[in-house]
């Protein structure tokens, strides 16, 4: 079985914080992480690469060069292959462009009988760019799988997540699925996994040139995405409230129920 | 010429959801900004006489596809449906709820129309000048947000969180029209098969329609500290509502989680015990209309959007306060 997993690499946005001068993001020393629902579909693969030996993984990123860190994690991890999709021509594209460009690496690649993505990215967290790529490569789709089973060499046997049930799907190959976390806790890179990373295995990098054949060249980048962000902002606080110290339980307990009964509440 | 708002309102169980209806609301108002009709797009088996509730609440006209394929949502039917009736009617917007169904057909049909897709919004308002759709979201965790706008390709697409906007009461009186729009399906639409539907067990109120929350956080200390909640959120006739890190730490179900990475929430009354109130929190619950919170540590960050907030330790306060609620109760 030939898996893709596509994979990208955020700011941790647990540990991004707001300057309370400038309110701007404060991105100085904020770690770069594989997006978790990605790592998940990055032990995902490696689980079905297990289940059916002969198999290959291979790790494809979008974004600028210093993603080669989680691409190199991702091949210490265990995954055979990686890939950097990478250009400045594809700067600021938007979930529809980034999906294309994705798809046209696929279609590069050409040959593949499952493509994970995760759900969705921490920082964006659009959940869109599974489905596009699926729906540019023409292939079905199973989003949110919590589980993931191999029937027979072209069928596989998901289950998904919806809010209040789940479903069995079956699903014939090639197909994209979209991973949760839950899906899979991914392992920790091996001492020699690490070496090899950095040794043995290379990251390929495939720039516009590379895709040409592939993609539509006004389909890429900030001038081939549909939307555009006129402007982006913090949050407007909202008015402070009354805060109350060193009130004693019964005075808390009055306060509280006067505010209720004032807002008619209670 | 691409024209009038349209909303995908999804069902389950041949029940309407309630987001379709909050974002008939929302597309009352832009459709009326821009002189325009709401269309409400319909998709199910045997759905057709669920048309008339979505006219009720707001909408001009009602596009049903019915075949016995869309009964439970597989993405490629829905895409297919979705894309003729986008194809035929040419929508100026097109809308659709952020739920687990919104989120997988939503970006698998702007992929197949060329369009743009805005994740996820909190806002949606009409340009005065361009007339064009600002799209406001969340991003970065809730850290900043964004206006995004669709210029060049229609229609202008969007998802909305549940919960997030308001929808109109019910006019009985309202009348509209019902249009049931042919689509053909062959067997090679159904490219998944559905082995099993698992319904999860059906609670009393999900946490996105509850009137009143209230919610513990770490600082309640540990799984027995929900008991305490259960008991203030029932003498408030409420129910019980988490942050994340209680549903990390295995004390209550993912189900009542509120957040960024949960559910939003927007009830009369929401009581935070024990939340510090991390941004990717009040993502989920800052739109409640009251919002009390109680606390020990002065300096968590959800004093700054609480309406009242009490420094104190709520293992003494939350008990004493189930008692005065109820005995305010039996008095009146």
């Amino acid at each position: 079985m030939k898996i893709i997993v596509c994979a990208k690499q955020v700011p941790d946005t647990t540990e991004v914080r707001l300057d309370p001068v400038t309110n701007t993001l404060i991105r100085d020393g904020v770690p770069s992480i594989i997006n978790p629902d990605d790592k998940a579909g990055i032990e995902a693969a490696l689980q079905l690469k297990e289940k059916c030996p002969g198999s290959t993984v291979t790790v494809v990123s979008m974004g600028p060069a210093q993603a080669d860190v989680a691409l190199r994690e991702a091949l210490a991890m265990g995954c055979d292959e990686a890939i950097l999709v990478s250009d400045r021509a594809f700067g600021g594209a938007d979930t529809w462009a980034t999906s294309s460009t994705i798809a046209a690496a696929l279609k590069k690649i050409g040959d593949y009988d499952v493509i994970i993505t995760g759900r969705q990215a921490i920082d964006g967290d659009t959940a869109q760019v599974g489905p596009q790529i699926a729906e540019h490569l023409g292939i079905p789709q199973v989003s949110y799988a919590e589980n993931l089973e191999v029937e027979d060499e072209n069928t596989l046997v998901v289950q998904r997540q919806f809010e209040d049930r789940h479903h069995i799907i079956e699903i014939k190959t090639p197909c994209l699925i979209t991973a949760l976390a839950e899906l899979a806790e991914p392992r920790y890179m091996s001492v020699g996994g690490v070496f090899d990373a950095y040794r043995e295995k290379e990251v390929k990098v495939w720039g516009l040139a590379d895709l040409e054949d592939y993609i539509d060249t006004a389909n890429i980048g900030l001038k081939g995405s549909p939307t555009r962000v006129a402007k982006s902002f913090t949050k407007q606080a909202k008015g402070a409230g009354e805060v109350f110290k060193d009130l004693s339980a019964d005075e808390a307990v009055e306060t509280i129920v006067a505010k209720l009964k004032e807002k008619y509440i209670i | 010429m691409s024209k009038n708002v349209y909303v995908f309102t999804e069902q389950r169980d041949g029940e309407i959801q309630k987001v379709g209806i909050e974002l008939i609301g929302k597309a009352r108002e832009l459709a009326d900004a821009l002189s325009q009709d709401v269309v409400a797009v319909l998709l199910g088996s045997g759905i057709k006489d669920k048309a008339e509730t979505l006219i009720k609440h707001g909408a001009d006209k009602v596009i049903v596809v019915d075949d016995p394929m869309l009964a439970e949502y597989v993405t490629e039917p829905y895409t297919k449906a979705i894309y003729e009736v986008i194809k035929a009617g040419e929508p100026e917007i097109m809308l659709y709820g952020a739920s687990s169904i919104g989120r997988d057909l939503a970006p698998r049909v702007s992929a197949r129309v060329h369009t743009g897709l805005t994740a996820d919004c909190t806002g949606l308002e009409i340009d005065e000048e361009t007339k064009l759709l600002r799209m406001t979201r969340p991003a970065f965790g809730g850290n900043i947000m964004a206006t995004i706008l669709c210029a060049d390709f229609r229609p202008q697409m969007a998802t909305v969180r549940p919960g997030v906007m308001k929808a109109l009461a019910e006019d009985a009186g309202r009348t509209g029209e019902i249009e049931v729009f042919p689509v053909t399906f062959t067997d090679a639409d159904m490219n998944v098969k559905i082995r099993e539907v698992v319904k999860a067990e059906h609670k009393a109120v999900d946490i996105t329609e509850a009137k009143r929350l209230v919610s513990g956080g770490r600082g309640i200390g540990n799984a027995d500290g929900f008991a305490m909640i259960k008991e203030l959120a029932d003498a408030l006739d409420g129910e019980v509502a988490s942050s994340r890190a209680c549903v990390d730490a295995g004390w209550i179900a993912k189900d009542e989680q509120v957040g960024q990475t949960g559910k939003t929430v927007r009830p009369e009354l929401y009581i935070a015990c024990g939340i510090s109130g991390a941004i990717q929190h009040v993502a989920g619950m800052e739109s409640a209309d009251y919002i009390v919170a109680i606390n020990k540590d002065e300096t968590a960050p959800i004093f700054e959007v609480a309406d009242l907030g009490i420094v104190g330790d709520l293992k003494a306060i939350v008990p004493k306060l189930t008692e005065a609620i109820k005995k305010e109760k039996a008095e009146q």
